[in-house]
């Protein structure tokens, strides 16, 4: 049995096994292992695709449970494979620090925290037109000093007056004004709290990894948000490619459909290789590709071709679309293997069911190319008899010619 | 048979210099003219006979081929004043900007140049030399070689520059470019003599790459290039022409502008901001880039999609008799396809009958390829052919019993879209299957068709056979379980078979299993689980809970009373019935990876044969009835739902009272929507559950629970009488 390639981390627990049960093992991590040349790329992408097709109408709702849904079905697995920097639904679930996960108020208190706060939400902002004013009331400390940059009346108490010469001027503040985050933590726009045993969960609406990770009262390991990017910006790129397959997997988990974790994990670790993350596509892994012809027959394909020209680009056909265009075998699977046997090596038996060469005339043997070099070095060549050993030998038509035509 | 691999290295992409056009053209274009009145085409034309042949019978008047023998030479047209190659319009911008407008140097100290190792430019490296370069012309700073002040330069799409106030005319960009030096071009990593991105002549297509058609009226249509070609010289001619009779400098410059259009469509007729060149018809000229592009494309639809030879496709139909290994092709079909046998001294009477047979009778011959060349087999010469069959000699047979296809369903999502089966030659006229092959194709037969392709060469059968059979398939990469095996009806008529009960007399047991397996001598009657038992082999030890266990806190072992304990001790059905989880999954995969996959293609093929075999003693139907609940049941349920009807009466009156208690995060409407839709939500779970304690074991519960077809849900569902919402 051949057990040096097998990894170190198993090695240990093989040690502690009796020999039955180590051939057991040993068999099946064998029978296991993907053999070399297989296309692992190509079928973790079929198998990633192809239930891909089943999924878009098989949704379910079972409606009625007061409950996040999860942005989820294929939209959700194209984003994460394109590694949008915006997702549509970027969602958080924060746990709060020992002390204090099992007090409602103290998580209340947390949520009015996290929660963004546009000026707006919390004050009265009306436009009188007779006057050409904007006027705001309120007696919120925070709104105050934000509402101090625009106007120098201070008089009015609770109540601020904006002054501009047109109602257009105004529209323009009000905008502005309404823009205006007061409290809470940028992109936070839902905050719900959840019990869960006997803690309190905060699930947000809206993600912000890198504020929120640094704020105090928060569980640090126990913090996760879906915005594969944010994940991967605050913790770094193995943060980055565990979030891709842990989205990945609830996806498809969600939709039934049963795709081994590992065509996912090679696809994240794709993904992930270079350090950062890159899309599937012609933005990121697909158009980084290092042939000309597989990046022209993807997408884009004169703009490859001209700057391949300007850069003096070789392809070296390495990949498989490469060697399809121009028709030769594909560097995959059983085309991969190069093997040759050297003529020394080869039998020397001829191959059965060809006839022997006529013993007495060992000129003839060989290329037809070489024979005629040894024919041509004897001093007299009997060309008929020569003719005749060839049509009862190999009977090749162009030595034949090449012999009469010796004759005269 | 000998084999013949070309094998290309590698392929190196370049710009040709304007010498290397002319040293390629086999003659200068100068005439608009094609053809003259008698219909010969002109010397200097586009058709000019140096370029190539078209016209059978016609021998080429540089290389001496005939059609089919010249590929076709390259021509060249000589411009009369250069112009911007379109392809290159932003590269030209982006060099213009990078280097001196007066020593041509790139803008850059040598210092700064210094930091970069000239013989390895990495691509981010390359970029921050461009930034820098061209923030030195874009603030209008002095060139840090000759000291002249730099301009900045403007691009207006697709192929004008200004500078400053002033257009730049290519002549100027082709001086000022020719005076680069090579080593600053390392720095950017352009590969070209940047002059060359100006042309001052094109390359003409050899006209092979461009044929006329001869319509029917004996009138001559030509390619889209061509007349794109034409539109060219005619241009250049009269430019020509206005230079030296001296023209006014305007008239030459918008000719020189049209010169620039014309030479822009014939490489991309798609551009931005310019009309597309069109045809007399209006349509638009499909010149070099559309030849190129997009999925109709040369690249997407000839270069990564070819067609092949040797392929059928009909439509399908289900064969329970053949292996999941076999596919019946029909005998229209057989007498088409053809594959390549050589002829030795083992095989030679074989083939001399075949041959015989001629192409017209199934297993014949379509040709002989012998020393002479390749000889068409017909009912005239047959006889002869057969009688100098030599060995080595090679016969394009029909296809026969045994022969390798591999047969394919679109949309072909994964591999096993693709499988290689036996062929067998029959009767009729559709393509036909095991149905149990119908999962990994996902195929049904309400007029699906399917493709079959027949490998030529030995190598390509003996790996198609080792690799792509169904039988090594079985197991999908996807998820490591058996994709097929028998499903739906097969699953109803496993359980009857062998769930408690019944013993079958020989006589009926034989009725079972004949042709099947055999029984086993002197043994009087048989119980379902001891006929089930004979597919397995003797052994097989296995321990696996049915699909339909409900996974009670503690098992029950051989007590289940849904027989969900399935035990097999030495090849013997102990206990437990077979369902979904046998005849596609545990056990399955158990035969699979222990006994090879000879064997579980054999149970699969034999399984789904005995069970529906069993189904069609018992009888198996499906009616409204079965989904009927004890009243009982239904009195529960009734009130759960008024239970339910009256909650909602309560969340209503409280909205409308504004006592509501709102969900954060949600306004007050939202907060009633989700609160009844939870108390409805539960109260259609309880009743489901209900309805599963009450509903009876009758066919449609039995398809449910072993998973031949259908999930307990959908029958609860349908028991407490809940429409689908058009689901």
């Amino acid at each position: 049995m051949i057990e040096r390639d097998i990894p170190e981390s198993i090695a240990d627990r093989l040690e502690s096994m009796d020999k039955n049960k180590r051939k057991e093992f040993l068999d099946s991590y064998h029978k296991a292992l993907v053999e070399p040349g297989e296309a692992v790329g190509t079928i973790a992408a079929q198998s990633i695709g192809e239930p891909g097709t089943q999924m878009t109408l098989r949704t379910f709702h079972y409606a009625g449970v007061v409950e996040l849904s999860v942005p989820l079905g294929l939209p959700r697995l194209i984003e994460i494979i394109d590694a949008r920097r915006n997702p549509k639904d970027p969602r958080m679930i924060i746990h709060l620090e020992k002390d204090i996960r099992k007090d409602e108020k103290k998580a209340n208190e947390m949520a009015k925290k996290l929660l963004e706060v546009f000026l707006p939400d919390i004050c009265d902002m009306k436009i009188d037109v007779k006057n050409n004013q904007l006027r705001i009331e309120t007696n919120d400390e925070d709104i105050k000093k934000v509402l101090m940059k625009y106007t120098e009346d201070e008089t009015g108490g609770d109540v601020y007056v904006i002054e501009k010469e047109s109602l257009y001027d105004l529209k323009k503040i009000q905008n502005k004004l309404a823009k205006k985050r007061i409290r809470g933590v940028k992109g936070i726009k839902k905050v719900f709290i959840r019990k869960e045993g006997d803690e309190y969960v905060l699930y947000t609406n809206g993600s912000n990894m890198k504020v929120v990770y640094g704020m105090s009262g928060i569980d640090k390991k126990r913090i996760i948000s879906n915005d594969i990017r944010q994940i991967y910006e605050t913790f770094g790129v193995e943060a980055g490619r565990n979030i891709i397959v842990n989205e990945a997997v609830k996806v498809l988990e969600d939709q039934d459909l049963d795709v081994d974790i590992r065509h996912i994990m090679l696809v994240a670790d794709q993904m992930t290789v270079t350090g950062e993350i890159q899309a599937v596509g012609r933005q990121g892994i697909s158009g980084s590709k290092e042939s000309v012809l597989a990046r022209a027959s993807f997408e884009e394909t004169e703009k490859h071709i001209l700057m391949a020209g300007l850069r003096g680009e070789v392809d070296t056909l390495d990949g498989v679309p490469e060697n399809i265009i121009i028709g030769q075998p594909i560097p995959i699977g059983t085309g991969m293997v190069k093997l040759a046997i050297k003529s020394s090596l080869a039998p020397k038996k001829p191959i059965e069911g060809k006839k022997e060469t006529a013993g007495e005339n060992k000129v003839l043997d060989g290329k037809v190319s070489d024979v005629k070099k040894k024919i041509e070095k004897l001093d007299s060549a009997d060309y008929k008899a020569l003719i005749e050993a060839e049509k009862k030998g190999e009977n090749r038509k162009t030595l034949l010619k090449w012999l009469e035509s010796q004759i005269d | 048979m000998a084999v013949v691999r070309k094998k290309i290295n590698e392929i190196k992409f370049g710009v040709f210099s304007p010498k290397m056009i002319r040293k390629l053209s086999s003659t200068r274009i100068y005439t608009p003219n094609t053809y003259d009145e008698d219909g010969y085409p002109v010397e200097g034309g586009l058709m000019d006979p140096r370029l190539g042949v078209i016209d059978p019978g016609i021998r080429c008047k540089t290389c001496g081929g005939r059609l089919g023998e010249c590929k076709g030479h390259f021509g060249n047209i000589e411009l009369i004043r250069p112009v911007i190659h379109v392809g290159y319009a932003k590269e030209v911008y982006n060099l213009l900007r990078m280097t001196c407008r007066s020593c041509s140097r790139l803008l850059l100290t040598e210092d700064e140049l210094k930091q970069y190792d000239i013989e390895n430019i990495r691509d981010f490296e390359r970029e921050d030399i461009e930034k820098t370069a061209m923030k030195v012309s874009n603030s209008e700073k002095k060139c840090p070689h000759c000291e002249a002040e730099q301009k900045k330069i403007k691009f207006v799409r697709p192929y004008s520059y200004y500078e400053g106030e002033d257009k730049l005319l290519v002549t100027d960009v082709k001086e000022r470019f020719g005076k680069i030096i090579d080593n600053d071009l390392k720095y950017l990593h352009m590969e070209i003599r940047p002059e060359w991105m100006t042309l001052e002549t094109i390359p003409v297509l050899p006209i092979t790459t461009r044929p006329s058609i001869t319509l029917e009226s004996a009138d001559r249509s030509e390619d889209d290039l061509t007349h794109k070609l034409v539109d060219i010289l005619r241009i250049n001619q009269r430019l020509e022409e206005n230079i030296n009779s001296g023209a006014p400098q305007l008239i030459i410059e918008d000719l020189w502008a049209l010169l620039q259009y014309h030479v822009a469509t014939y490489f991309d007729n798609g551009i931005t901001g310019i009309p597309p060149s069109r045809h007399r018809s209006g349509r638009p000229l499909k010149t070099i880039a559309q030849r190129l592009k997009s999925k109709e494309g040369r690249f997407r639809k000839n270069l990564s999609g070819k067609r092949v030879n040797f392929s059928a496709r009909t439509v399908i139909s289900p064969d329970p008799n053949l292996s999941i290994n076999e596919v019946a092709v029909p005998e229209l079909i057989a007498l088409e396809l053809t594959v390549p046998e050589e002829v030795s001294d083992r095989n030679i009477e074989g083939l001399r009958k075949l041959v015989l047979n001629g192409p017209k009778k199934h297993p014949g011959v379509h040709y002989v390829i012998t020393e002479e060349g390749r000889r068409r087999v017909m009912d005239e010469n047959k006889e002869f052919i057969a009688e100098n069959l030599k060995i080595g000699d090679l016969v394009e047979r029909h296809i026969d019993d045994g022969d390798i296809g591999i047969f394919n369903r679109q949309p072909s999502l994964h591999r096993i879209s693709m499988m290689a089966h036996h062929i067998k030659v029959l009767p009729y006229n559709t393509l036909r299957m095991n149905t149990a092959v119908c999962a990994p194709y996902n195929a049904d037969f309400d007029g699906d068709e399917m493709n079959l392709h027949i490998p030529q060469l030995e190598e390509a059968v003996a790996e198609a056979e080792t690799l792509m059979k169904v039988q090594e398939c079985i197991m999908s990469p996807r998820y490591g379980k058996a994709i097929m095996g028998g499903r739906h009806d097969h699953v109803s008529g496993m359980y009857l078979l062998t769930k408690k009960g019944d013993r079958f007399s020989r006589v009926d047991a034989l009725k079972l299993v004949r042709d099947i397996i055999p029984l086993p001598k002197n043994k009087k009657s048989f119980t379902g689980k001891e006929l089930f038992s004979l597919l397995l082999p003797d052994d097989l030890n296995l321990i696996y809970k049915a699909k339909l266990c409900r996974k009670c806190d503690k098992c029950r072992m051989e007590e289940c009373p849904d027989e969900a304990y399935v035990k097999i001790e030495n090849g013997e059905l102990k206990s437990g019935i077979i369902d979904t989880e046998g005849l596609s999954g545990t056990l399955l995969n158990e035969l699979f990876f222990h006994y090879g996959s000879d064997l579980t293609r054999i149970f699969i093929d034999k399984s789904t044969k005995m069970s529906i075999r069993a189904i069609m003693t018992y009888g198996f139907s499906v009616g409204v009835d079965e989904e009927d609940l004890p009243r009982e049941a239904l009195e529960k349920i009734r009130k759960l739902v008024r239970g339910a009807e009256d909650r909602v009466d309560e969340l209503i009156q409280s909205y409308n009272k504004d006592e509501l208690k709102t969900i954060p995060g949600r306004s007050l409407k939202e907060s009633l929507e989700d609160k009844i839709m939870g108390v409805l939500g539960k109260a259609r779970n309880e009743a489901g559950s209900i309805a599963e304690e009450y509903i009876p074991q009758n066919n449609a519960s039995i398809m449910a629970r072993t998973g031949a077809r259908g999930n307990m849900l959908n029958l609860t569902q349908m028991a407490i009488l809940l429409p689908f919402n058009g689901r």
